[in-house]
Parts: C-alpha cells; structure tokens; sequence
C-alpha cells in the first residue's frame, strides 16, 4: 500500500487516464465518446478528520470508473463553490459542464460529521439532488460511494453500485510456495481484507443472495471441499465434502440452496442442488460428459451449464424439477462456458474462444440470440455482472500476470485494474 | 538447510516403512510425504482467516524406485503423465511408465496410488477441473486394467490451479497438462 501514490505517479505519467483502485492502478484502455461532462467540486471542508477526506475524489472516481461521466479536471476549476446558492452557472457552462456537485461537511460532535451535497443541471439551473448524509471517520468512504450512486440513478436512470463490493482470488508468491488469498474489498478496489488464505488453491467464491455469505472452494486438505463462510463473524462451514470433485458452488435466488459440481466414483462430473439445512443432494444433470458451472434463474427453477455432452463446452439450461431436460443455448463456436445471467435475465455473459483466444462474450436472452464478444485479450474468463447489470468485471492478462478488467455491458468502456503484487482471478461482484 | 534434511530424514523413514509393510525391503517402493496435517481457522471478525498446509511442489514425488536403484527401474522413476492439449488419453510413450507402477501397485497391495490431473491454464476455472478428472481417470483406468485395485486409487482434480511451470506459452502449458502419480501413505 506505501508503494501505491509512486506507482500512480508513474503511470499517470505514461498513461493518459489512470486512477487509483484500492491496491489497483486503473488504466483506461477504452473510454466512452459521449460520457457525460460533470464537474464535481472539492466538498468544503471542516477541521480535523473530515479535511482529510476527500469525499468528491472518491465520488469522481466511482463516476469516472463507470465510463459514463467525464469528470472535469479540477486544476482547471475557477471557483470552488459549495452550495447552489454561489454556483455561477454561465461560467461552469462555457467550461463545458452539463452537471455540477458541490458540498460541505460540518462537525457534528465527537467524529461525526454532517455531508451536504447538492446536484444541477447546469443548462437549466435545476436543482436535482439536495441530501445530508450523517457519517464517521470510517463511513466517510461508504457516505462518498453513496452519493456517487444518487448521482449516477438521478442522471442515468440507473441504480448505481459503487457502494458494493467485490470478491476475488489473490495468488503470490512463485512456484512450489503460493500463497491463496480470498479477498473482499469495496467495488473500488479499497479496504481490501483477506477473508480465507490457504497453501492450496482457493477457487469459485459466490455471494450470498444476501451479501453476507461466500460459498467458495478450498484444496486445503488437498482435496476439494466446498465452504460457506460469513464474512462478519468469520464463521466457517464445510458444506460438501465428497469423494471425488466438489466444486463451482452457486446460491439459489432465497439463499437456502447450493447448486455445485460434484463426481461419481468413475468422475462423471454432473450438477446437483444442495439444500443447506437439510443437507438434501438432488441430482440435476446426469450424462457422461463434463457438466459443470452451474448459475440460477431469478425464479429459482431453472439452472445455466456448462457441458461438453455435445463434444466441445457449450452452454445448456435445465429446469430443477425432475426429468426435465436441459436445452442447448449456444451454437456459435466451439468453446462457449461458464455462464453468468445479467441481473434482469435478458442477457448471458459467458467466456468464449475465438481465434485461440478466450474471450467474455454477451448473448441475448430474448430474440435470435446473437453472440457480442466484448473482449479483445487473450486469457479473458470469470466475467461477473455489477449487480446493475452496467458494467462486468473479469480475469484477464496482463503483461503475464493476471489482473482483473471491467467492461461496461455495451462493451463501450475498458479498463484494466492491474494490483501491485501477485495474481488477481475470478472476480465475484456482490449483490446491492 | 536444517529443514530439508530433516524433510529428507522423514521421507528415508517414510520409504522404509512402506517397504516394510510392503514386504520385501529389498524391493524398491515409490513413497510420496504423507499429507500435511490441516489447521484451519476461520476468520476472526474483521480479521484475516488463515489455513496453512504443506506445499507440494510442481516436481514433489519423484522419490522413487530410481533413487533406490532396484526394481523396475527408470519407470518406475517417472510419476508423470503428460497430454496433449484438451485431450485425456495416455499416449504410447506413457505405457511403460503405467506398467511399471501397475507392477509396483499389483505387487505390493497395500500401497495406494493417488492420481492428481491438471490442466493448462487457458479456458475457465471450474470446467478445467472436469479435464483434470477427466486424466486422472484416463491413468486410473489404465491401471485398473492392468490389475490394479480400485482401492488403491484415488484421484484428484486441480485443474489449472497447481501448475508445475510458469508461463503463457506452449513450453509451460505442455508441462501443466499432466496426471502426477504420487503414492501416499
């Protein structure tokens, strides 16, 4: 973490557009032409721990990151005005802004301190936003990402996701002596803390419908064993442990279900669903290919596969109930796998091969099904939907190491979040 | 320094064991580190959990017959089955090697034989570890088939997740994609 502002220097120097996320350097590899210009202004400061805070750098990353917003560059900011009542609306137009922030944070006794934001659009003078938000030294950060989701829902029409978070996979160290680390951080990449960190590989964390919960897999016996963990209290449970793989655990809709992979004594890998109370194992898939990864409908009652019964990994969609029989969904190329549903159903991210490469691909759900593919990197997998369903993040390479990427779902914005040691992989969005 | 040889004490005691059990302490026994014992903790709140266990390295297991210099020799040696890319089955080159640990194994019954299948890097996590089973069970068949017990076997998956060599290249991935034979305890 010392090392981060030098790093981000450096960068900055080479790179026209890159930020800090959390222990990440961002680079913008692709931005969006028609981002929409927004000035948001230093929030006045009041002494002491709020000062040091800088709530309007945080909201103008989360704002920047999502590609859709240009935020102006504060070195060419005139003025600093800090409610609407001093805005000079004329000035803040001509340097090109169709929106403006601008707050103040107040003392409000024993590290508490009071945030007043105002949003407008510049061209009409109308007021869209005026919210207080009560916060701490330590919920600075959370109030910040929250003021950058009103924004981002009062402009856009869309729920923001700034003030969620993300799980992934941290592998460092060099071979024979890695080092697994399962880490959550906030959707920026910031607070990042280790919830699981093991000798042996650390693969396929989920969340909880309810965000409270990772299901993940873990080799620590040097065998696979699938855990479910709660992140508050560190509590662990070993929830599958069978001979043979247990692997690719994904929560059911209501939370009290686990679909995962497991084996038969001659490793026919199918799909089976896991109640967690009851610890009742239902068999969903049953042929003599690979089937595996599977994903829920929002309904509950239909399961996302992958399965090379057909030859090559393709994805297939089965009901729950017995004897139903999954459908194929894809038909393009030879390698389409590891399904992940947008979060209004009507579209599929998955990771597909082309020209040698593996790629995360986009396919409507409704319609002709036609196959986007949005990456253009070599070893691009894990793809997982912001819980918005605007941006996807996902492993990727980078100069030999693996980092983690975020396109946004038109495939318009790219950027590549690239950590100061070790590998990142298999990044899990949170739900809101 | 200190540690390794006490590791490479422990493993002589371990080769002399299982020749012991196995009946015949001329005979040269493939013997592979017992798995480490597992502590694990969950995190504490807010705290980082930890689970610490042996690490096993990309050529851990080639103790062997050969170090021993008896018995069958050089095949005996080799622990490691490699495959071509998205394939799972054994090729020629690999039959003397699956005969020499079937002899080993049909000779000595109480000795068991696990069977770790791995993967290059490229495609997804999870279905890698389908491939990886998918090979482990390609060396078990091949070993039952030559009279091998099925209690003696087990396998394993790793998928892409334990490499033996580092690299984005057809010189790493060709090492990645095999079956490591190792006997345990």
């Amino acid at each position: 973490m010392n090392k981060a502002p030098y790093s981000i220097a450096v960068l900055g120097l080479l790179l026209f557009c890159s930020r800090s996320w959390g222990e990440f350097v961002v680079e913008v590899t692709r931005g969006q032409d028609d981002a929409i210009p927004i000035a948001i202004v230093p929030f006045m400061g009041a002494e002491g721990a709020a000062e040091s805070f800088d709530v309007a750098r945080v909201v103008t990353d989360d704002l920047a990151r999502s590609g859709r917003f240009k935020a102006m560059d504060r070195k060419d900011m005139i003025e600093e005005p800090h409610n609407g009542a001093s805005i000079a609306f004329d000035d803040w137009r001509r340097l090109g802004n169709d929106y403006i922030l601008v707050g103040l944070m107040q003392p409000q006794g024993q590290d508490r301190y009071n945030i007043s934001f105002e949003l407008y659009n510049v061209l009409n003078r109308q007021r869209l936003l005026a919210y207080q938000i009560s916060a701490n030294r330590t919920g600075m950060r959370l109030a910040s990402h929250q003021i950058a989701d009103m924004v981002f829902d009062k402009i856009l029409g869309i729920r923001g996701a700034f003030a969620t978070r993300i799980a992934y996979i941290s592998v460092i160290g060099s071979l024979p002596n890695k080092t697994y680390r399962l880490i959550v951080a906030d959707a920026d990449g910031e607070n990042p803390h280790v919830v699981m960190q093991s000798n042996e590989p650390l693969m396929s964390p989920a969340w909880s419908p309810d965000g409270q919960s990772l299901a993940y897999v873990s080799f620590e016996d040097r065998l696979p064993s699938v855990y479910v963990q709660v992140l508050k209290t560190g509590e662990r449970r070993r929830v599958s442990a069978r001979a043979g793989v247990n692997q690719a655990p994904a929560w059911s809709p209501n939370g009290k279900k686990l679909a995962l992979t497991l084996s038969t004594r001659d490793g026919n890998l199918d799909v089976y669903v896991l109640d967690l109370d009851t610890q009742a194992l239902t068999r969903i898939t049953d042929d003599p290919g690979i089937d595996t990864e599977p994903q829920w409908s929002k309904d509950g009652q239909n399961l996302y596969f992958t399965s090379d019964r057909a030859g090559g990994p393709q994805i297939y969609r089965v009901g729950i109930q017995p004897g139903d029989h999954p459908r194929r969904l894809t038909f393009q190329g030879n390698y389409n796998a590891r399904p992940r549903l947008s979060p209004d159903e009507s579209e599929l991210a998955f990771v597909t091969q082309e020209d040698g490469a593996y790629r995360i691909a986009l396919m409507g759900l409704k319609g002709r099904g036609e196959v986007q593919v949005l990456t253009k990197g070599r070893f691009d997998v894990s793809p997982s939907f912001a819980p918005n369903g605007a941006m996807i993040i996902y492993a990727s390479r980078d100069r030999g190491r693996g980092v983690l990427a975020l396109v946004s779902s038109d495939g318009r914005v790219q950027e590549r979040l690239v950590a100061s040691e070790g590998e990142v992989q298999e990044p899990a969005w949170s739900p809101f | 320094m200190g540690s390794s040889i006490t590791k490479m004490l422990s493993i002589g005691c371990l080769c002399a064991a299982v020749a012991l059990l196995a009946g015949c302490p001329k005979k040269a026994t493939t013997v592979e580190q017992p798995t480490a014992g597992t502590q694990i903790a969950g995190s504490g709140a807010g705290g980082a959990g930890s689970a610490s266990t042996t690490p096993l390295g990309g050529n851990a297991g080639t103790m062997g017959a050969g170090s021993q210099g008896a018995g069958a020799g050089g095949a005996l040696a080799r622990n490691v089955i490699y495959f071509d890319f998205d394939k799972s089955d054994i090729k020629p080159e690999y039959a003397d090697i699956i005969s020499a640990h079937a002899r080993n194994l049909t000779t000595h019954p109480n000795l068991k034989l696990k069977l770790e299948g791995n993967t290059d890097e490229r495609g997804t996590r999870e279905y890698n570890i389908g491939l990886g089973e998918r090979r482990a069970q390609a060396v078990r068949r091949a070993l039952m088939l030559q009279g091998v017990g099925e209690s003696q076997l087990t396998t394993v998956s790793f998928g892409a997740e334990r490499p033996a060599a580092e690299g984005d290249d057809e010189a790493a991935w060709a090492k990645n994609r095999r079956v490591d034979m190792v006997y345990t305890p």
